[in-house]
């Protein structure tokens, strides 16, 4: 839980450095796939709105690069974070011009 | 509340005359029709055929029973009443892009025409040559200009862009006015003067919207809902599909609607500058719950993921989405009817009042 509010806390948005951007996307992805799938609601309630804006934005991400089990965890997350964010959490993800 | 479909193609753009029976509408082609309410059938009873593209803005000035109507073909037309014909009179626009949007004056003595040029048009009539003229803003306007709205004093014209910014011009034309006096944004102010510019939205500007008393002004941006009221400003993050028109129905509450079908209900707290959601303003009605098979729950299972028995029809009065809405009754002070028009071809007449009694935490500040 811990892990999740540190891994978010400081998103390379404005860097223009894709590695960085690459380091911090595979960091999050992992501390994604660590949860039990039944305290992933929890992850997302400890969360406060912009949070789960960025939690979005990264889980877009992750979907870009399919691994081998990523896709299915992704999911799980895309699942209750929609349920947080509503609809408009994904239109910001498509319109925000400063990608993570 | 009521709904009428007029036809099957979306309905551009649309306005009402001064008491409100008659309405100009662009179904989505070259033409204007305009309808006569008599009794409760609405008849065609003129089509203005002018525009060699698609119309996409149209205004009807109120006082002076003028419409104006702009288009994809870079012209804008301004439509007198001669008898029982409506005669067009050409606005060279000088333009080299369609034109997306127009607005008359309060006074109605210039209109603002918007446009993918990165441009606005402000017109103006001259008398001596018996034209109109127009003056351009351009600066600093970097991508097309999508809803316009004039403040009450005729001068400042708040302008929604696609470069995801709202900004508030002053088109003061010294040949048809006087010099206005100091308002909430600013005091001096030459043509073209940008008196406010927003910030922090990331998103095409596409509904905007100034209050009665012209200090307050709330746009709607593809994420996001943001208002300003001087000094401060606010926004609300929507949960929904984005907005696509907003409009004051007091000097406290929006009633803002878009991609979702539906109204939706905002209020503003001036002790707290927050601005709040008030509710959705279309509540459908509750159809009978049918029972559902076991064969039923493993097909939705199979091929939705969900034991819901919803159907996939929209509930709401508007079967796509809204794209105008405008005040019939009461102003913008006190809003007692609205209008939406949307892009299923229908048109809705919303009551405040039996709204407000429909719905009951609902409050309209």
């Amino acid at each position: 839980m811990g892990a999740l509010q540190a891994v978010l806390k400081n998103p390379p948005i404005s860097t223009k450095n894709q590695n960085v951007k690459d380091r911090a996307e595979g960091l999050v992805l992992k501390v994604l796939s660590s949860f039990k799938s039944t305290d992933i609601e929890k992850g997302v309630q400890s969360l406060d709105k912009n949070g789960v804006d960025l939690l979005m934005k990264y889980i877009y991400k992750g979907f870009e690069q399919p691994s081998e089990n990523s896709s299915a965890v992704l999911l799980q997350w895309h699942e209750k974070a929609l349920s947080a964010g509503g609809v408009g959490c994904i239109v910001r993800v498509l319109t925000a011009r400063k990608t993570v | 509340m009521s709904y009428h479909s007029f036809l099957l193609e979306p309905i551009s753009c649309h306005a009402w005359n001064k008491d409100r029976t008659q309405i100009a509408m662009c179904p989505n082609n070259h033409e204007v029709h305009i309808y006569k309410k008599e009794g409760s059938n609405w008849n065609k009873i003129h089509v203005l055929k002018e525009h060699n593209g698609q119309v996409t803005g149209i205004d009807w000035a109120p006082e002076s029973n003028r419409i104006v109507t702009c288009g994809t073909d870079r012209n804008a037309y301004v439509w007198t009443l001669k008898g029982d014909a409506w005669k067009p009179t050409l606005v060279i626009l000088r333009i080299n892009r369609a034109a997306r949007c127009v607005k008359w004056s309060p006074k109605e003595n210039k209109f603002a025409v918007g446009s993918g040029s990165r441009l606005i048009s402000v017109c103006y009539f001259e008398q001596d040559n018996d034209w109109w003229v127009c003056k351009h803003i351009k600066k600093p306007i970097r991508s097309t200009i999508l809803c316009l709205d004039w403040h009450p004093n005729n001068v400042l014209l708040a302008a929604g862009s696609c470069d995801f910014k709202c900004r508030i011009f002053s088109a003061y034309i010294k040949e048809v006015e006087e010099k206005p006096a100091p308002t909430a944004w600013g005091s001096k102010m030459p043509f073209g003067e940008v008196m406010f510019e927003s910030t922090g939205t990331a998103g095409w500007v596409h509904g905007v919207c100034f209050s009665d008393s012209g200090n307050r002004v709330a746009w709607a941006s593809h994420d996001i809902l943001p208002f300003k009221s001087d000094p401060a400003q606010t926004f609300l993050t929507s949960e929904t599909l984005p907005l696509l028109c907003v409009t004051f129905i007091t000097e406290n509450s929006l009633v803002a609607a878009g991609h979702d079908c539906y109204p939706v209900l905002f209020v503003y707290d001036s002790n707290k500058a927050a601005l709040s959601f008030g509710g959705k303003l279309d509540v459908p009605k509750q159809s009978a719950q049918k029972g559902m098979t076991a064969r039923e729950r493993f097909q939705n299972l199979d091929k939705k993921a969900t034991t819901d028995s919803k159907e996939a029809v929209l509930e709401s009065l508007h079967k796509n989405s809204i794209s105008q809405i405008s005040i019939l009754n009461g102003g913008k002070a006190r809003c007692a009817k609205f209008c939406t028009t949307g892009m299923d071809g229908g048109m809705a007449i919303w009551d405040v009042k039996t709204l407000e009694s429909a719905m009951k935490d609902l409050k309209i500040v």
